[in-house]
């Protein structure tokens, strides 16, 4: 994840606490997402930004997974979405995102 | 009048020392993580110049492989070498490092490029050899200094460190003691750009066989700045590359526009060629040292060579309609404007979708897309995936969602209007402009009609805009030149006011004789 995006992601977590944050994601492919993902609970894997060795624990999802696409409306999800929704690979970004999701979200709800 | 692309250039500058030492993956380690393995693993994962030379990609970059033939070729690349590579390809060549740094002190006005005596002997001759260069530009070429200097530069005035086969061998120097943007660190990156934009206008003279003194005026879209504290990214790269390069009937301007520049930059060419402004104007850009090794850490890890070792180049050479010369058709023209939004639906709506309609034509009419061209071999391993196959899964899918495509034709889509990835990770360089060599012999070739080319940038990574960006045009094969309308001499309006006087004498006299 971008380090100006890690700061950004460290600095309201402080501001308003880990409890109150989700992070959405849009990435391309469930490396990337996962990737992401692992950024803002575990930290930065690749040690390099202001999260690397941070455990954030933040509830962080696709924009593509079902629980987030249950929450648009449906005409803005089909405006704005629905093109990549038939592009991605949504069952590898949800497996991916699950996994990260049960070993490193502090928040198991 | 009509704007055709005569040709266009591809170089490549194999610079393997400036991964370690440049590239921004590696100088940012070095701050956080000095101690890193991957730090001392990286040199390991280093190529030669020859497996540069036969590696895939680079031989489709230089126009000796097109990207139909790598797209047979089974993925992955690095392993496999190119039959038949050579250095010299038919848009450009390959460069290796050690004559790279010669042409950067030949690129240098200032002499802040210093290389020592003895690599400089040791490398003369083969770099005069190049048939690309300019007798001018050889002469250019200084006998080098002592190892002292270099190394008090270095070790006391912070110049920029220029290694080759990990021995110091010259650096660059600051340009003021004080001014950051002047700093040996920003020269090495602005002189690294000149040097290969240097290189890609030259090629860009030899494979068009235009004269020089016919270009007017030269655009650099590459994504450095140059300039000093009172005008950070003041320019100009383009005229400063054309004064190494003795285009001395050219002005220029630099276009910055982060990855979508050079898509930018072409389309302003060709409406300052279409309005009759200038009669020949070249699109050119060097390549970026920040951007070596960017995805290092990956291609390590997984035990990969390094393969974002090159530097970059292009050009492209936009004149006057000869009628035979694929045509930009300034009719067809996407743009990703401010109120377009940033969900890849908008955007591609807006580069494709958008434009075509206009005009009445489908997505499908498009016989080939040209957007992101990264290589694959590069980005995959990353977690970037195939970047050219979403771009055409994107445009695909949009087909289908406004019914130009059916859902199961999605995936042919992909290979009938698309094309492989192939061009090295600069940024700017892979931008759509790649392809713009191969679409022209295509077109004239009979084999595809017309391509759209599409430049996405990602303008919030400077951080005055979330806004993302991106232009595109279409390329068409040429109907033959518009008929001129016939020009009138000065005799024939004399015959004809005479003419009209008479009548108008003898329709007097008739009516007098009444």
């Amino acid at each position: 994840m971008d380090l100006e995006n890690q700061k950004r992601v460290k600095e309201f977590t402080e501001q308003h606490g880990a409890e109150n944050i989700v992070v959405l994601l849009g990435a391309a492919e469930g490396e990337a997402a996962g990737l992401a993902a692992e950024t803002v609970t575990n930290g930065d894997p690749t040690f390099a930004g202001p999260l690397a060795g941070v455990s954030l624990g933040l509830r962080v999802y696709h924009v593509c997974e079902p629980e987030m696409k249950a929450e648009f409306d449906e005409a803005v999800y089909d405006e704005q979405i629905s093109m990549m929704e038939m592009v991605l690979d949504v069952d590898d970004i949800v497996s991916e995102m699950t996994a990260i999701r049960e070993q490193y979200c502090a928040f198991q709800d | 009048m009509k704007s055709v692309i005569r040709g266009a250039s591809y170089v490549l500058a194999h610079t393997p020392d400036m991964v370690i030492h440049n590239g921004s993956t590696q100088t940012t380690e070095r701050i956080v993580n000095p101690e890193s393995e991957y730090l001392v693993e990286l040199p390991k994962h280093l190529r030669t110049y020859e497996q540069a030379v036969n590696y895939w990609p680079n031989q489709v970059y230089i126009g000796n492989k097109t990207p139909d033939e790598l797209s047979a070729v089974e993925q992955p690349w690095f392993d496999k070498d190119c039959p038949g590579a050579t250095r010299e390809g038919k848009f450009g060549q390959i460069m290796p490092q050690e004559e790279f740094l010669l042409l950067m002190q030949v690129c240098d006005v200032f002499d802040l490029v210093r290389l020592s005596a003895e690599f400089v002997a040791a490398n003369r001759d083969a770099f005069a050899a190049n048939p690309l260069l300019t007798e001018a530009m050889v002469a250019r070429l200084t006998a080098g200094c002592e190892m002292d200097e270099i190394t008090t530069q270095v070790n006391e005035h912070h110049a920029e460190p220029l290694y080759h086969n990990n021995v110091l061998v010259g650096c660059v120097k600051g340009a003021h003691d004080v001014d950051v943007n002047l700093s040996s660190h920003v020269m090495h990156e602005n002189l690294v750009s000149k040097a290969s934009s240097v290189l890609a206008l030259l090629a860009a003279v030899k494979t068009t066989g235009i004269d020089k003194d016919e270009i007017e005026y030269v655009i650099d879209c590459a994504e450095e700045a140059c300039g000093d504290v009172n005008q950070r990214g003041g320019g100009n790269f383009a005229k400063a590359a054309a004064e190494i390069v003795g285009l001395n009937g050219a002005s220029g301007s630099d276009c910055r526009a982060f990855c979508a520049a050079p898509a930018h930059a072409v389309i302003e060419a060709a409406a300052l060629v279409a309005s009759g402004a200038y009669k020949t104007v070249v699109v050119t850009a060097g390549g970026c040292t920040a951007k070596l090794g960017m995805n290092g850490k990956d291609h390590v890890k997984k035990g990969l060579p390094i393969m974002e070792d090159m530097i970059g180049g292009f050009a492209v050479v936009i004149t006057q309609d000869n009628g035979v010369d694929p045509y930009i058709d300034l009719n067809i023209l996407g743009r990703h404007s401010v109120g377009t939004g940033s969900a890849p639906q908008a955007v591609i709506g807006a580069l494709v979708a958008e434009p075509l309609a206009k005009v009445g034509m489908k997505i499908t009419d498009i016989d080939k897309y040209s957007p992101e061209m990264q290589n694959p071999d590069i980005t995959k391993p990353a977690g970037a995936g195939d970047v050219p196959m979403a771009n055409y899964k994107m445009i695909g899918a949009l087909a289908v969602k406004q019914g130009d495509l059916e859902r199961a034709e999605l995936a042919n889509f992909t290979v009938k209007h698309g094309l492989t990835g192939f061009a090295p990770t600069q940024g700017h360089i892979p931008s759509g402009v790649p392809y713009i060599g191969f679409a022209r012999e295509a077109i004239l070739a009979g084999e595809i009609k017309n391509t759209m080319i599409i430049g996405k940038g990602s303008l919030f990574l400077g951080r005055l805009t979330n806004l993302f960006d991106g232009v595109s045009f279409v390329i068409a094969a040429n109907p033959g030149q518009e008929p001129e309308v016939a020009a009138v001499s000065e005799d024939q309006i004399r015959l004809a006011v005479a003419d009209a006087m008479r009548r108008f004498a003898e329709s007097m006299g008739v009516e007098a004789g009444e």
